[in-house]
Order: C-alpha cells, then sequence, then structure tokens
C-alpha cells in the first residue's frame, strides 16, 4: 500500500513568517518543514509547543498542531500534553532566553524526567524579541542595551547544562550546515525520551556574528569539530588533527608528520557511553582553545516519564480488575445507613 | 480483666443524661496522636447515629519540640441529635493531654465547662515549656472548671504491665485511654476503633492489643471511679434516610473530580505541587489511578497549571490544586488559558495570607485575587463550596462549566472546608449529571473560534483531529479566523466576547437560594465556609420570630442571575466573610445595594455569637 506521499508544503501554514529578514531562524523553519514529510507522521499528530521570543512564533509556521504558550514555561504544557497523549509527536521549540533564563527550572526538570519530547533551542546568544539585551548564554563583557559596560555574569554552557540535569540525548547543529541540521533533528526525532538540540542561530540584528566562526568558510574546518558515532574526534582542513585525552583533559593534537600522533591515538566517538562523563567532557570543548562539537554527543536509553506513568495507570486498571466502578468508589470507606 | 465485647453498660448504677448536643475538644502534644483520637470517635459516633461537624487544628509546624505550645495539635467535633452545621463555637469537654495543650486551648472554653487532664505530663519541665509560672493545676487557675484529673501516662504503664512493648510504645498507647474514657463518659461501644485498630495492626497485633487493652482500661477507669456522676448520652440524630460516609472537604473534592471524569468519559489530569492545606487532594487522586486518572506533582506551581493546560488542550480535564501563594504563582498561565479558551479547574484552598501568613489556617482572602488577579481583562469563574460534603457537587460543577464554556473555573475553599469533615449523604450515581463531552471533527465543519451563539464557547478540537490542525496562542486571535491579529477593533471585540461568554453563566446555574422569609428586615449574605454558622445563626433567629433570611452563594463569578432582586427584597444586606471585606466590595460594585461587613480574620472561623450579636444590633436601630 502506498500511503499518500506528504510534501514539505504539507506542513507549512499559511501564516505569513513575521521573522526579520536574514533570520536564522528561517533556515530552522525550512529544514523542520522539509524533513517532516520523512517521518512517517501526518500533520495532525505533531504539536509544536513554543514559549515566548523570535523563536517562540515557530508553531504559527507549522502546519501542524501548534500551542504558542507563555514566556519559559513551554516544557509544562508539553508535558501535560505527551503525558495525557503519548501517541502525539511533541516538539518544543525555545530560545536561549525562553529556555534558560525564566524557563531554566522547567528545562531541568524535564530533562531529568526524559519525557519523550524534542526540544530545539534556538541559541543566539541574546534576547531578540525584546531588541537585544544579553542572555544566559551571551559571553562576559557583552555590550548591550541593559549592559553598557559590558555584562558581568558567566554564561550557561546548553550542553553542559542538560547533561547535567541527566538528559538522554544531547546535540548541537548550527544553521548554517542544513544537511548537519537535518540529520540531527533526524535523530533527536528518532530518540526516545527528551531530545535536546542547542542550535546555534544568528540573529543578524542585534548579534549578527556571534557563531561566524563556525560557519565561514576560512575558519570553520578548525572550529568545528563534527561527531560521528564510531568515528574517531578528527577535525582540521587537511582532517589531521584530532582530540586525545591526557589523564582526565582531552588535548587538540596533530595526526601523523614529525611529532604526531597515530590516528589510532584519537579519541573514538561513543554517543551511547552510559554515564555522561565523556559527553561533558565533549560539551566543555570550546572555542578557542578548542573546536566545539556539532552532532549528537550523548543518547542513550532510558524509561520516558510519558511511558511509566501511563504503564503505572494500566497496571492500577489492571489490578483493578474491571471492578473500578464509581458507585463503589464513593460508598467505600467506613459507611452506615440512615433507615 | 477485659472481656471481649465490653462496652456495654456494665454499671447500671451511674445515671445517664440525655444531651442535645456535645462539643468536644482533644488537644495535646503532635506526637500525641489527637487527630487519630478524634478521628476515632468521630467515626464511632456516626455509626451510632449523630450528626456531626469536626475541626482538625494542626500546628504549623511538623515536629515543633515536644511539649512546646508551638506543638499543640486539637481536634473538635459537635456531635448532636440534632442537625450540625458546625464543630461548635466552645467546647463543653476539653481533653488535655499536656501543659502546653491547656495553655493554648484554656482561653476557648468558657467557665464551668469540663476539662479532662492528663496530670502524669505536668511536671516542672512541661509546665515551664508551656510557659506556665506555677503548676495551673494547683495555683487557682482551674478553679472555675469542673477538673478532672487523671494519671493517664501511670495507668496507661498500669495496663501494660504485662506487655513486651518497650516503655515509649507503651507511653504512645496512652491516647487510647483518654478515648476510652471518653467512650464510657459518652455510651459508645468500642467495636468500631477496636476493628480499626486491628486493621491498621495487622502486621504488629501486638500493637493493636496494647491499644486494645488500654482503650478498655479507660473505659473501666470511668465504670470504677467514683470521679464522674453520671455518663451522656447524645442520641441518633433526624437524618434523611440512605447512605452516607465521613468526608473532609479534600476528600470530597477528589470524589467529586473522579465522579466528573467518569460522567464526562475523560481522564483528569492533576498537575499540582504539594501546598497546605491543598496537598491531600493530590494525596487522594494519586491512588485512583484505576478510575484513569493521572496526577503529576510537577517542580512548581507554575508547572502544574502549565501540565495541566497541556493536558485540557490534549483533551483531558485538566486540574490545579493549591493554596494562596501558588495561585498567585499560577495566574500568567491561567491568563494563557483565558485567552486560549481551554478548560481548566484550579482549586484554591485558602489559607491565612499574605504570602505564607498562617499556612494551617483558614481565611477567605483570594476571593478578589481569584476574580481580578490576573493581568489584562481576564476573566475566570469562580466558585466556591459551602461545606465539607458540597466539595463533590461542587467539583461537578466546576468541571461542567469549564468543559461546556471552554473556560478556566476557580474553586475557592479554604483550610477549614478542606479539614473539617461531616456526614455526606452518598449520592446514587445515575443522579449525576451527564456531563459528557464532544470533540469537535472536520465534518463538524468548524474552525477553531467558531463560537456557539448560545453559549459563546468555542468549539474543543483534540491535536491528533484530522482536517482541523490549528495555532492557538496567547496573542490575540482574529474573532473569525482564530490567526494572530493586531487589529484594534477585533482585540475589542474578542476581549468583550470572553466577557461576555463569562457572565452569560447566570443563566445556567442555580438561582440565590434563599431560607427564611422572602423579604425582611436583613438578608445575611453568605459564602464559603461561614455557611454552617450562618445556618446556626438563622436558626435562633428563626426561633424569635426575626425577620432574618440567609442567602449562600455557591456561585461567585457570575452571580446568580437574580441576586440583585432577591437583595432588594431586605431592609439590610449583612455579609461575614473572613477577610475584610472583598465580597462586600464585588456586591456593592455591581449592585445599588450598601451591605454591612461582618469581618473576622484570626485564622478561626466564625462563632455563632460573632454573627448574631452583630445581626441583632442592626435590628435593634431597624426597629
Ligand atoms: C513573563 C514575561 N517576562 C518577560 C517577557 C518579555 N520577553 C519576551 S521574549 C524575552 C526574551 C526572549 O529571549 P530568547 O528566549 O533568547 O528568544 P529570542 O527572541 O532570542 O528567540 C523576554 C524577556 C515576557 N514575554 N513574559
Ligand atoms: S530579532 Fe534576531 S532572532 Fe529575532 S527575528 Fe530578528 S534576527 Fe531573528
Ligand atoms: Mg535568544
Amino acid at each position: 500500500m502506498e500511503a499518500l506521499k506528504l510534501t514539505k508544503k504539507d506542513f507549512t501554514s499559511d501564516q505569513d513568517v513575521r521573522w526579520c529578514p536574514g533570520c536564522g531562524d528561517y533556515a530552522i523553519l525550512s529544514t523542520v518543514q522539509k524533513i517532516m514529510p520523512d517521518l512517517g507522521v501526518p500533520p495532525h499528530d505533531v504539536v509544536f509547543v513554543s514559549g515566548i521570543g523570535c523563536s517562540g512564533r515557530f508553531p504559527y509556521y507549522m502546519n501542524t498542531y501548534g500551542f504558542h504558550s507563555i514566556h519559559g514555561r513551554a516544557p509544562g504544557f508539553a508535558t501535560g500534553l505527551k503525558v495525557s497523549r503519548p501517541e502525539l509527536s511533541v516538539w518544543l521549540v525555545s530560545g536561549d532566553g525562553d529556555a534558560m533564563s525564566i524557563g531554566g527550572n522547567h528545562l531541568i526538570h524535564i530533562l531529568r524526567r526524559n519525557v519523550d519530547i524534542n526540544i530545539l533551542m534556538f541559541n543566539n546568544r541574546i534576547y531578540g524579541l525584546t531588541k537585544g539585551q544579553y542572555s544566559p548564554t551571551s559571553e562576559i563583557g557583552k555590550k548591550t542595551k541593559s549592559t553598557p559596560m559590558g555584562s558581568l555574569d558567566r554564561p550557561f554552557n546548553p550542553l553542559s547544562l542538560a547533561l547535567g540535569a541527566g538528559a538522554s540525548f544531547v546535540a548541537r547543529a548550527v544553521d548554517r550546515d542544513l544537511g548537519h541540521l537535518q540529520e540531527v533533528i533526524r535523530a533527536a526525532n528518532a530518540h526516545k525520551g527528551t531530545s535536546f538540540v542547542e542550535i546555534y542561530q544568528n540573529c543578524n540584528v542585534f548579534n549578527d556574528g556571534a557563531f561566524s566562526q563556525f560557519t565561514e568558510k576560512e575558519t570553520k574546518d578548525d572550529t568545528v569539530l563534527y561527531l560521528e558515532h564510531g568515528k574517531p574526534l578528527i577535525f582540521g582542513k587537511n582532517k589531521d588533527k584530532g582530540i586525545v585525552m591526557r589523564g582526565a583533559h582531552p588535548e587538540v593534537v596533530t595526526i601523523g608528520g614529525e611529532g604526531g600522533v597515530l590516528e589510532s591515538d584519537i579519541v573514538v566517538h561513543d554517543e551511547t557511553v552510559p554515564t555522561p562523563h565523556y559527553a561533558f567532557m565533549l560539551s566543555q570543548l570550546q572555542y578557542p582553545k578548542f573546536p566545539e562539537p556539532v552532532g549528537v554527543l550523548r543518547s542513550v536509553e532510558q524509561p520516558t516519564y510519558d511511558e511509566m506513568a501511563n504503564e503505572q495507570i494500566r497496571r492500577a486498571k489492571e489490578a483493578a480488575n474491571g471492578s473500578s466502578s464509581l458507585e463503589k468508589l464513593l460508598n467505600s470507606g467506613d459507611t452506615w445507613t440512615v433507615e | 480483666m477485659v472481656e471481649a465485647g465490653a462496652g456495654s453498660r456494665e454499671d447500671t448504677a451511674r445515671p445517664s443524661q440525655e444531651l442535645e448536643s456535645v462539643v468536644i475538644r482533644f488537644a495535646g502534644d503532635s506526637g500525641d496522636g489527637i487527630q487519630l483520637t478524634g478521628t476515632q470517635f468521630t467515626n464511632t459516633s456516626f455509626i451510632a447515629g449523630n450528626d456531626l461537624s469536626t475541626l482538625p487544628d494542626f500546628p504549623a509546624e511538623i515536629r515543633a519540640p515536644a511539649g512546646s505550645l508551638a506543638g499543640v495539635s486539637g481536634f473538635q467535633l459537635q456531635l448532636s441529635s440534632q442537625e450540625v452545621h458546625t464543630p461548635g463555637d466552645t467546647p463543653d469537654v476539653l481533653v488535655c493531654m499536656n501543659p502546653a495543650a491547656l495553655k493554648v486551648n484554656l482561653p476557648l472554653i468558657e467557665k464551668g465547662k469540663v476539662i479532662l487532664l492528663n496530670t502524669s505530663t505536668f511536671n516542672s519541665a512541661n509546665i515551664k515549656k508551656a510557659g506556665y509560672e506555677e503548676n495551673p493545676l494547683e495555683d487557682g487557675t482551674l478553679d472555675d472548671y469542673q477538673v478532672f484529673p487523671v494519671d493517664i501516662t501511670a495507668l496507661t504503664l498500669g495496663a501494660l504491665e504485662d506487655s513486651d512493648l518497650s516503655q515509649k510504645e507503651k507511653t504512645r498507647c496512652k491516647n487510647f485511654f483518654a478515648l476510652g474514657l471518653l467512650y464510657w463518659l459518652y455510651n459508645r461501644k468500642m467495636d468500631t476503633t477496636e476493628q480499626w485498630l486491628n486493621k491498621k495492626f495487622s502486621k504488629a497485633p501486638e500493637l493493636a492489643a496494647a491499644n486494645i487493652k488500654v482503650m478498655h482500661a479507660g473505659y473501666n477507669y470511668g465504670v470504677t471511679t467514683e470521679m464522674f456522676a453520671s455518663t451522656y448520652e447524645v442520641k441518633p440524630a433526624q437524618i434523611q434516610p440512605g447512605k452516607y460516609r465521613n468526608v473532609t472537604g479534600n476528600t470530597a473534592l477528589s470524589l467529586g473530580m473522579v465522579a466528573a471524569s467518569q460522567l464526562s468519559g475523560l481522564p483528569v489530569f492533576l498537575g499540582t505541587y504539594p501546598i497546605t492545606p491543598a496537598s491531600d487532594i493530590l494525596h487522594d487522586l494519586a491512588r485512583f489511578k484505576n478510575f484513569g486518572i493521572v496526577t503529576f506533582q510537577a517542580e512548581d506551581e507554575i508547572a502544574g497549571v502549565c501540565s495541566a493546560i497541556g493536558a485540557s488542550y490534549g483533551g483531558s480535564i485538566g486540574l490545579t490544586s493549591t493554596s494562596g501563594p501558588g495561585l498567585a504563582l499560577k495566574s500568567e498561565a491561567m491568563g494563557l488559558a483565558v485567552i486560549m479558551e481551554l478548560p481548566l479547574v484550579v482549586v484554591d484552598v485558602q489559607r491565612g495570607g499574605p504570602s505564607t501568613g498562617l499556612p494551617t489556617k483558614p481565611e477567605q482572602a483570594d476571593l478578589l485575587a481569584a476574580m481580578f488577579g490576573r493581568h489584562g481583562e481576564c476573566p475566570a469563574v469562580v466558585l466556591a463550596p459551602a461545606t465539607p460534603a458540597d466539595c463533590f457537587d461542587i467539583a461537578i460543577e466546576a468541571v461542567r462549566l469549564a468543559t461546556k464554556y471552554m473556560t478556566p473555573v476557580i474553586i475557592l475553599s479554604d483550610g477549614f472546608i478542606a479539614n473539617s469533615s461531616e456526614a455526606w449523604h452518598i449520592p446514587e450515581v445515575d443522579t449525576l449529571p451527564d456531563l459528557s463531552v464532544r470533540f469537535t471533527v472536520a465534518e463538524d465543519g468548524k474552525g477553531p473560534f467558531t463560537r456557539d451563539p448560545e453559549t459563546l464557547s468555542r468549539p474543543w478540537i483534540r491535536p491528533g483531529t484530522p482536517g482541523l490542525t490549528h495555532r492557538v496562542g496567547g496573542l490575540e486571535k482574529d474573532f473569525n479566523t482564530g490567526n494572530v491579529s493586531y487589529d484594534p477593533d477585533n482585540h475589542e471585540k474578542m476581549i468583550r466576547t470572553r466577557a461576555a461568554k463569562v457572565a452569560g453563566i447566570a443563566k445556567d446555574i442555580e438561582p440565590a437560594q434563599v431560607v427564611g422569609p422572602e423579604s425582611g428586615d436583613v438578608l445575611i449574605l453568605s459564602w464559603g465556609s461561614p455557611a454552617g454558622t450562618v445556618r446556626r445563626a438563622l436558626e435562633v433567629f428563626q426561633k424569635e420570630g426575626a425577620s432574618v433570611a440567609g442567602c449562600h452563594l455557591r456561585h461567585l463569578n457570575p452571580f446568580p442571575a437574580d441576586l440583585g432582586q432577591v437583595m432588594a427584597k431586605y431592609r439590610h444586606v449583612v455579609i461575614p466573610e473572613m477577610n475584610l471585606g472583598q465580597l462586600r466590595m464585588l456586591i456593592t460594585a455591581n449592585y445599588d445595594v450598601r451591605p454591612v461587613g461582618i469581618n473576622k480574620v484570626k485564622g478561626q472561623p466564625f462563632r455563632v455569637s460573632e454573627i448574631v450579636d452583630p445581626v441583632r444590633r442592626l435590628l435593634q436601630g431597624v426597629h
């Protein structure tokens, strides 16, 4: 049987997209719309939940069910929806401020619970919608309208934060590398449990070029480390650089040549390591000392909250063995009859 | 020696005096098993056919130092051969298990009443901890009361002389001595409590046996000592025939939610965060998973309400339960449910505020917060149960309105209703309303904001429905299409429509119920937990033939459609409430009426006299 083939158009709503021209959000939207038809879920079984921010507008542009909620709280809505309707494919779109400032508490808890939801966090290291204040992922010393002398607080590392909260799937992609972004989102969708995907997203109006070192041709080969399961951590224009461990510390080395190491000494990527130490080490690789990893850092099977919650209900019903009558319930406990 | 079946009258010599009603207050350290003792006396008296009302009075601290004033726990109950509406104003009998309990409770009791004391605990350390300079048993403090000093701890240990239990375990049985003694004093049988003990300690039968033994020892102490001149008897009440059980407000509310789920065919999803005095709703519903009830203990109140709204969007009955501080946290998300027009039930079990306030004490000071505590023009339905048992019906009503009108509904319970209990006439399931819901499908030809012309409600479309994908959100939506709209006229139209939808519910609720004369001098207009006290006050006026009527509101937004006409028939409208006049403010704003307020914010329910006296003064001014 040949099901009706869905196309990108089937997932595109009739609403005008209102982001600034040149915003990285366009590329992400287009990528998601493009891969949706391949995921085997009809538009009406997909729900996009978002918070507030430029990223929060995302659901309006998808021809699926959409729920544009309030600032930072999307994980709560998404959790209630997924637990009560586990058969739906639930996606959560958030920003760096939405997910890591106002919604930080909810983010760590959804990750810890491992609710089967795909989180796409658009990290532009700025508050876009409110016109350019620094965010919890902005670098120290960031000069913005709200921090004319530079910001003082240390930024969060979103991947490390997610791993610290016990996330079962952690990945990163960049808005300018669409092929890779596609792959990462597909992997996130395939993972059962909360998938946390940080997407480096350019806000060309308030933080233009925040990620240019990872996107520009001249630099990106030396600044981006593509993670591939089972492949060594090798990067560089000539594929001659890699990561080795010296004791507990990662180090960038050159492969071959005089004084270089053997390719077999390079750490081989394994996204399935049960403990989070290795993925955490990867998450801490930061430019300029290291290339920054993109791809799937961690993907491990863990029971999901939605499944377990529904399993408890199933077991409770089974134990009651069909005798859960309202009549019986109301008449339970110490009762007495007045004649 | 105690024989099985003891508890029948063995001392026929002692006269038994018949009482219409009696108010008993058990008080002691929180470790003394006071709540349990009170509950046992309550259940036994229910089964004996009395009408009853109870009020547990917990300390705010879970483990206050033993013997301290902060650690005193109380349980008051009124049993009667007549209909009971309150746990009673002042105790006729005060049982004090330690000096601190005496210190805290003595101000509650009138001169001449009975105080039963566990003298074993009146040592100098405990006396000092209670803040007494001298031993109150000896310095004349209790001269004006009928005091019955009993060495309860010593007698308990004596009764368990042969037992292998540790000293500590033996001492812990002492509340059952007091209970046994009261069973004797009020001619009660002990079998209900015996059965309960045997069940509770089925894994430790030696503890069941010890407690039973001590209870009998207490009972026999009454039989053999000459301390009490007579015993008392409260005859069964004239109660509507039917099957009954004892329920607290929180339990009745939980049962009501299960019923609403069954009657609507929809699962209930409770997203919540623990807070006194609302947590028992979570505890109760968590046990009803076999009815498909989902309970989610979220990371905070915000996530709690958000998850409930997410579940409502998915087609469940989204429910969240909280108290004042949590209501404040939920307000932004409730606004989202208002603009998205999704069903949601928010239970606020009110406690003393602001801030942490008096967390274990009741207050009614969240009414205006429920009405207006959200930004923007943000109408929600507001309901309030009158009594613990009424929480069952209010839960069903809340679900009916939330799903029919696609609106948040706030239930304002309070710490008194939540924790106190009364006999509940268990309804027949087939008398309960049909709450069935039909989700909109593509074949209905409706968009997400196509309103029902009658109710102004929008369709409930579950994600997963083919052909109806759409987006909802906090941005204003176009009246026709439901797409985002920044149009000024559309915004005003939507605001007025949402307001009209909620206001229109007045047509769909019970009219104002008047008790007493249909017109006259005074109408006592009440809401929430003062209901019982107001009923007692009305009985007082009725006996006197005074022109005083009562109207109790269960719907606070919207008000019953005829409320204005009803109030206009009386010269005065009096509003007793446990706040500084919040309903009074709403009535003044909405009607051509200037009500008189009776306001009490002490974390304690009204006493009958506190309503009768001011109304009487008003009547005197009238004539
Ligand atoms: C409760 C609340 N506080 C503040 C705001 C204002 N606000 C809207 S979006 C935003 C920051 C968004 O930043 P981010 O999540 O990084 O999203 P971006 O716009 O960059 O995509 C703020 C502060 C709000 N809408 N609600
Ligand atoms: S402000 Fe920045 S993030 Fe927002 S739409 Fe414009 S470019 Fe994109
Ligand atoms: Mg941002």
